[in-house]
C-alpha cells in the first residue's frame, strides 16, 4: 500500500505551472528522492506535501487521510528545512520539546522522548545550547531530531545538505540514510544534487519544468534514461545530433555512420556515457562502432583522465579512460582510435 | 594615523555639541540665585525641592505619564497587526499605506495639531459627543505620533526575521495563533520595546500638537514647562529638565534589562 500518494498534482501561478501533472506513490519505509535543476518544481512538490503551498488541481493522500485541503500544523509531517529554522530564542531540547508539546504530551513522558531524539542525533552534550552557539552540521542534527521526535508519518527533506561544506555533507548523507532505515521513516527528500540522490534514494524522480521526466532506480536513470533531459542530467552524456537512418543505423550531422539498437526514423541525438567509450590500439578484436580521431584537450582528474577527441568537423566526444601506469596517455593533437558497443550509444528522438 | 585623529576630533566635537546644552541645563539646575548668570553665587538643591509642590509640574507630569502609556499601548496593538500585513500581505497599495502610515512624523506637529483640532470641532459638531479638550481626545492625538514608531520598528524586525521559523512551528503542530505566540512574537520583541520606547518619548515630549488639544486644567509636562516660562526664567525649568531626562533614561535602562536583545538577535 502507498503510504503517500501524490495523484494528479498541479500547482499554477497565471500561467505559469510550476508543478505539472505530478503524480506519486511512495511507499511505506521508502526513501524517494526528487532531483531536477532550480526551478523544476521539486521544493513546490515538496511544500504541497507539507500543506504550505495549495495545490491547483489534483490530491494528497497521507495514509487512509486525503489532506490535500489540511492545513500544515494538522498533517503530521516532520520537515527538515535547507536554512533549518530553528527557533533562535529556545534551547536544543526546547526546540526539539516543540513539536511534543504541540501534540499536548504531559512534560514527564517529554524528557525520554527528547534524550532519545537527542542521543539517535549525537548531540546529548548539547541540550542547552541556543542554535547559534552551534556549527551548521548540529544545528542540521538538531532539525533532524526536532523533526522526527513526534514520529512523522512522513519525513520531508528539503536541500537538507547544501548548507554543509563537502566532507561534512559525505557523512551526514551516510547518516540520514541509517537513522532513516533504523526508524523505518517513509521519507521524501528534495535535492539539485545527482551525487547526493544516486548515494541516498531508495528511488528517484527526476524533474523539469515542473514535470516528472522519469521515475526509477539508480540503474534505471542511468542505464535506460527515458529521455534526453535525464541522460543529461544523470551523470554525463556527449551528445551527437542527427537522425535515424532506418534501424539499427544513426547518421550523425557530421557523416558518422553510428550502429546502435535503437528504431524509428527522423531526426534524434545519440548519448554517448564518456566511461563506455574505449580507446583501441591496432590490435584490438573487432568492435561495433570504431572512429579514428585526433585528441584535442585532455582534463587530468587523478583516478580518470578525460580526452576530448574530435571524431568529424562537427562532432567530438569525451572519452574517460582509467589512469593506469601501464598506459601511456595520449597527448594534444595525437592520432587515436575510439570505440563502443552498438548497446551502448542511447537515441533520442528530437 | 592623521585621517583617525581627525575622524576622533570631528567625533569629539559632534558629541560635545550634542551633549553642551544637557551640560549646562543640569549645571543650572544646581544654581542657587533666581536670575541665572555666569558665574553662579553658589549651588543649592531648592529647585529641585520646590517641584514637587508645584501642583502644575506634578499634575502635568502625571497627565503626561498617563497619555504617554495609554497612546504606546494603542499605538502598539494597532502598529503590530498594521506591520504584520505591510510586510506580509500581498495587495496594492501596499507601499503607499506604509509611507501613509509615517506621515505623522513628517506633518509639523503644530500643523497636526491644528488639523486634528478643527477634525474634533467638527466632530464635536456632527456628533455631539464631548471629544473637544478631552483626555480621549488627546490621546487619540498621541497615539499617531506614537504609530509611526510602532509600524516602522516592528516592520524592520518582522523584515529581518526567517519565514522558514514560521513555517517550522506549523509543520510542527502550532496553529497560526500558536505560532504568532511562540515564535513570531518573541522574534519581534525587541523590536516591539524599541517602538514602545520611542513612542513613549515622542509622545511624553510633545508640545506642539499637544497644545491644540489640552482642555481646561489639563495640561502635560511640556506645556506646564512652557507656561511657567512665560512668567520665570528662575531654574526651577531646569531642574524640571533634568527629572524629566533622569525619568526616561531609567525607563531606557529598564527596557534594556528586562528585553534580553543577545538573546533574540
Amino acid at each position: 500500500m502507498a503510504l503517500l500518494q501524490l495523484t494528479g498534482i498541479t500547482k499554477s501561478y497565471g500561467d505559469f505551472k510550476a508543478v505539472d501533472d505530478v503524480s506519486l506513490d511512495i511507499a511505506d519505509g521508502e526513501f524517494l528522492v526528487l532531483l531536477g535543476p532550480s526551478g523544476c518544481g521539486k521544493t513546490t512538490t515538496l511544500r504541497i506535501v507539507a500543506g504550505f503551498v495549495e495545490p491547483s488541481s489534483g490530491h494528497v493522500r497521507l495514509g487512509e487521510r486525503d489532506i490535500t485541503t489540511l492545513p500544515p500544523w494538522m498533517r503530521n509531517a516532520g520537515l527538515v528545512f535547507q536554512s533549518y529554522a530553528l527557533f533562535p530564542h529556545m534551547t536544543v531540547s526546547e526546540n526539539i520539546a516543540f513539536g511534543l508539546e504541540m501534540r499536548k504530551m504531559p512534560k514527564a513522558q517529554m524528557a525520554p522522548k527528547i534524550a532519545e531524539a537527542l542521543r539517535l542525533v549525537r548531540l546529548d552534550h548539547l541540550a542547552d545550547r541556543l542554535p547559534r552557539q552551534l556549527s551548521g552540521g548540529q544545528q542540521q542534527r538538531v532539525a533532524l531530531a526536532r523533526a522526527l521526535v513526534f514520529r512523522p508519518d512522513v519525513l520531508l527533506l528539503d536541500e537538507p545538505l547544501s548548507n554543509l561544506d563537502a566532507k561534512l555533507r559525505q557523512d551526514v548523507r551516510v547518516e540520514i540514510r541509517e537513522l532513516q532505515r533504523q526508524l523505518g521513516l517513509t521519507t521524501v527528500m528534495v535535492t539539485h544534487d545527482q551525487e547526493e540522490a544516486l548515494t541516498m534514494a531508495d528511488r528517484l524522480v527526476v524533474m523539469s519544468e515542473g514535470r516528472i521526466r522519469q521515475i526509477g532506480s539508480q540503474q534505471d536513470l542511468y542505464e535506460r534514461p527515458a529521455e534526453k533531459f535525464v541522460a543529461d542530467f544523470v551523470g554525463r552524456s556527449t551528445f551527437i545530433d542527427g537522425r535515424m537512418d532506418g534501424p539499427g543505423r544513426f547518421v550523425s550531422a557530421g557523416g558518422l555512420v553510428v550502429a546502435c539498437e535503437a528504431s524509428g526514423t527522423g531526426s534524434a541525438s545519440l548519448a554517448l556515457r564518456p566511461e563506455r567509450l574505449a580507446l583501441i590500439n591496432g590490435a584490438a578484436p573487432p568492435i561495433d562502432n570504431r572512429f579514428p580521431g585526433a585528441v584535442e584537450f585532455i582534463s587530468y582528474l587523478g583516478s580518470q583522465v578525460d580526452l576530448h577527441v574530435r571524431l568529424s568537423p562537427k562532432e567530438r566526444v569525451i572519452v574517460q579512460i582509467q589512469n593506469r601506469p601501464e598506459q601511456p596517455l595520449p597527448v594534444i593533437g595525437e592520432q587515436v582510435h575510439i570505440g563502443w558497443s552498438k548497446s551502448t550509444g542511447r537515441v533520442f528522438p528530437s | 594615523m592623521v585621517g583617525r585623529t581627525a575622524l576622533r576630533a570631528a567625533a569629539g566635537v559632534s558629541l560635545a555639541y550634542i551633549l553642551l546644552p544637557m551640560f549646562f541645563v543640569i549645571w543650572l539646575a544646581f544654581f542657587a540665585q533666581e536670575i541665572p548668570s555666569f558665574p553662579p553665587e553658589g549651588y543649592s538643591l531648592k529647585w529641585f525641592r520646590a517641584v514637587p509642590g508645584n501642583d502644575r509640574f506634578v499634575n502635568g507630569f502625571l497627565l503626561s505619564l498617563q497619555v504617554a502609556v495609554a497612546a504606546t499601548a494603542i499605538g502598539l496593538s494597532l502598529g503590530v497587526p498594521a506591520a504584520i500585513c505591510l510586510v506580509r500581505g500581498r495587495f496594492i497599495g501596499r507601499e503607499t499605506v506604509t509611507n501613509l502610515l509615517l506621515l505623522p512624523l513628517i506633518v509639523p506637529g503644530i500643523v497636526l495639531g491644528i488639523a486634528l483640532y478643527v477634525f474634533h470641532v467638527e466632530t464635536e459638531i456632527a456628533t455631539g459627543l464631548p471629544i473637544l479638550g478631552s483626555l480621549i481626545g488627546l490621546i487619540a492625538g498621541h497615539v499617531l505620533i506614537a504609530i509611526p514608531w510602532t509600524v516602522r520598528l516592528i516592520t524592520a524586525s518582522l523584515v529581518g526575521m526567517d519565514r522558514s521559523v514560521e513555517e517550522a512551528a506549523q509543520n510542527l503542530g502550532a496553529d497560526r495563533l500558536t505560532t504568532f505566540r511562540r515564535i513570531t512574537l518573541p522574534a519581534i520583541l525587541p523590536g516591539m520595546v524599541a517602538a514602545a520606547l520611542f513612542g513613549f518619548i515622542a509622545s511624553f515630549g510633545n508640545l506642539e500638537m499637544s497644545l491644540f488639544l489640552v482642555g481646561p486644567g489639563r495640561t502635560t509636562l511640556p506645556i506646564a514647562i512652557l507656561q511657567y516660562l512665560e512668567w520665570k526664567i528662575d531654574p526651577t525649568i531646569a531642574a524640571v529638565s533634568v527629572l524629566q531626562m533622569l525619568f526616561i533614561g531609567a525607563a531606557m535602562l529598564l527596557t534594556d534589562r528586562f528585553v534580553n536583545i543577545g538573546r533574540v538577535v
